[in-house]
């Protein structure tokens, strides 16, 4: 029988740790890869002109995602309009204002707590909320509002880390000159953390463009033929599409997955497809601009 | 910001205390103004969170003079659209613990393990470049998860398990799993790096292999930040809608058996959403009690979790 060290045990089971780590860390790779790879076989030869400018229809081989597409964008621009302001500001009051007190750990609370509510609640609150309470019915107004909501947390947190990493020493230097504390948020410590707000605006922004259980349960429509009003056109008002009925790009897929022929799979592949991308894209600006900005500024 | 106070009061000579400049008024309102408009953005939060307890909580007292909350928590058929309506809660929250379940067993493990490795093993360069591309696997859409459990995941298991329905639960958690994956490795990832390098530098001396020092000595110090990790999975794993919706089928189903298919509480309200309920109706009234036990359900963990990341807390100087 061969004597086998202690040492030598250790040292395998240390080699062995180290391996099994490191396929791990492969396979989530690899699924991230074989998602992608999956969705581009099976949907990349449906995504042509005719694809992007169709309205759904109940032949899988006529039925695009116009309708979807423009959904998604007038949604994600309203959400923008409402929250980029709301959380950048309550992100700066929390950092330059709020006095250490009851009443502010007490907002924190709220915001953690807001973080961790399940998105599909967000949905119940705006059905019962937007729509019925207020009748803004079921129109790209109250899902601009939901999203919103849902992705409030994102920015405001990224927004008070993009802020906290400026030194004391600016401000004080400022202050010091004359300044009044609008005029250093202004001035200084807005254009300083840019980089990494814009990084929190960009991943939230990705976020809600990929959401779909909240926006379902206010009651978005699956099937929908018609574009919002042009708000350039001459006999209507100006703001008449934010009170249209619309669907997204999410929601456009689920219904594609939900229905049994499989000529429809294909078509909800090419959506996945399109919303995959739209995705990682988003994501590798934010990852870009948070690497370039933490390479050129050094305090 | 108690400095600011002290500057602008020191930048007026006490002489002139009496003198109104009207500049330096107009400053002072503007000034106030914002400070206003800043406050009633971060109250937004506030009353977010109040407006959903509220909506949730009076939607559902409707529903409790209908049904007896005794046949809603020991009920075992939840059916409330059928002639024959059965309001018991029990089968969904069965489906959502049994998704949640399988998730985790698959998240917790693999996000400790990838988090270990990144950290203890890999080279900063590594890590650094690792890190984010792992965070894209949080940043694809859920319903694109959905198909893949349904389209991909499903048919690669009944291979293995030719028995295996078209929808089941099995396949729906093991794709939560994948996932949330990023949430328990990124943040168990902080947590450990947060660990002072001393006492990595005291195990090895004491002769600890690399993987000792990493089980024995970093995974309990960093245990109250590795709790939160975990924590923040369960959160995101209870509350995921779409993967279920699409991949598990919308059966409501008392079972324990991940091979059947199943209902979450989440996949009933996308369910019920999808078809016209008035307003008003018992239906439409299920749909909130269902999200209400979601709610309170989510928050009991983050309570738990609150009172593991106070309880396990280490502090180092």
């Amino acid at each position: 029988m061969i004597e086998v060290s202690n040492l030598t045990i250790r040292k395998w089971i240390d080699f062995l740790f180290q391996i099994v780590g490191l396929l791990i860390l492969f396979l989530a790779l690899v699924t991230l890869l074989s998602l992608i790879l999956d969705l581009s076989t099976k949907g990349l030869h449906r995504i042509d002109w005719a694809f992007m400018t169709h309205f759904p229809s109940r032949f899988p081989e006529r039925a695009g995602i116009l309708s979807a597409w423009v959904g998604s964008l007038l949604v994600i621009l309203l959400t923008s309009f409402f929250v980029i302001p709301l959380g950048i500001a309550a992100g700066i009051y929390l950092e330059e204002y709020a006095p250490k007190n009851f009443f502010s750990t007490f907002i924190e609370l709220n915001i953690v707590n807001l973080a961790g509510i399940p998105s599909i609640t967000f949905g119940l609150m705006a059905l019962g909320f937007f729509v019925y309470t207020l009748n803004f019915g079921q129109s790209i107004l109250t899902a601009g509002l939901t999203l919103s909501l849902l992705v409030l947390p994102i920015i405001i947190v990224t927004t008070r880390e993009a802020i906290r990493t400026i030194p004391q020493t600016i401000r004080e230097a400022a202050f010091g000159l004359g300044a009044s504390r609008w005029q250093v948020i202004q001035h200084h410590v807005l254009p300083y953390s840019s980089g990494g707000i814009l990084t929190g605006v960009i991943i939230a922004l990705s976020r809600a463009i990929g959401e779909t259980a909240p926006l379902i349960t206010i009651g978005a429509l699956t099937f929908i033929a018609f574009l919002p009003p042009n708000p350039l056109g001459t006999d209507q008002n100006f703001y008449d599409w934010i009170f249209s009925p619309f669907t997204v790009l999410p929601i456009q897929m689920f219904n594609w997955v939900s229905r049994p022929q499989s000529e429809f799979h294909v078509n909800a592949a090419a959506t996945g497809l399109i919303l995959l991308l739209l995705t990682l894209v988003l994501n590798a600006v934010a990852i870009f601009i948070r690497f370039r900005f933490r390479r050129r500024i050094k305090w | 910001m108690e400095l600011a106070e002290v500057q602008v009061n020191a930048a007026r000579p006490s002489s002139l205390a009496g003198v109104r400049n009207p500049f330096q008024k107009w400053r002072k309102l503007k000034e106030k103004i914002i400070e206003l408009c800043l406050l009633t953005s971060a109250m937004t939060s506030v009353v977010v969170v109040f407006t959903i307890l509220w909506i949730l909580v009076s939607e559902s007292i409707p529903f409790f003079q209908h049904v007896r909350l005794i046949d809603f928590l020991t009920d075992t058929e939840w059916t409330p659209l059928f002639e024959q309506a059965h309001y018991g809660i029990l089968p969904l929250l069965c489906g959502t613990f049994l998704t949640t379940l399988i998730a985790l067993s698959v998240a917790i493990p693999c996000g400790t393990m990838m988090a270990l490795f990144l950290s203890e093993y890999a080279t900063p360069f590594w890590r650094e470049t690792l890190k984010p591309v792992l965070e894209l696997l949080a940043a694809v859409p859920t319903v694109v998860y959905g198909y893949f459990a349904l389209m991909t995941v499903t048919p690669l298991l009944q291979k293995l398990i030719p028995s295996l329905p078209g929808f089941n639960v099995l396949s729906a958690g093991i794709v939560m799993g994948v996932m949330i994956v990023p949430y328990v490795s990124s943040l168990t990832e902080d947590a450990l790096r947060s660990v002072p390098n001393y006492l990595r530098e005291g195990s090895m001396a004491m002769g600890a292999s690399k993987a000792q020092t990493a089980l024995r000595v970093l995974y309990p110090a960093a245990f109250s930040g590795i709790s939160s990790a975990y924590i923040l999975a369960i959160s995101r794993a209870l509350g995921e809608t779409m993967v279920v919706s699409i991949a598990a089928g919308l059966k409501p189903n008392l079972t324990l058996n991940p091979l059947e298919p199943a209902a979450t509480v989440t996949a009933f309200i996308v369910q019920v959403s999808q078809g016209d309920l008035p307003h008003g109706s018992i239906g439409f009234q299920s749909i909130y009690v269902a999200g209400l036990a979601l709610l309170i359900l989510t928050l009991v963990f983050n309570l738990f979790g609150f009172y593991l990341r106070r309880r396990f807390k280490e502090t180092y100087d």
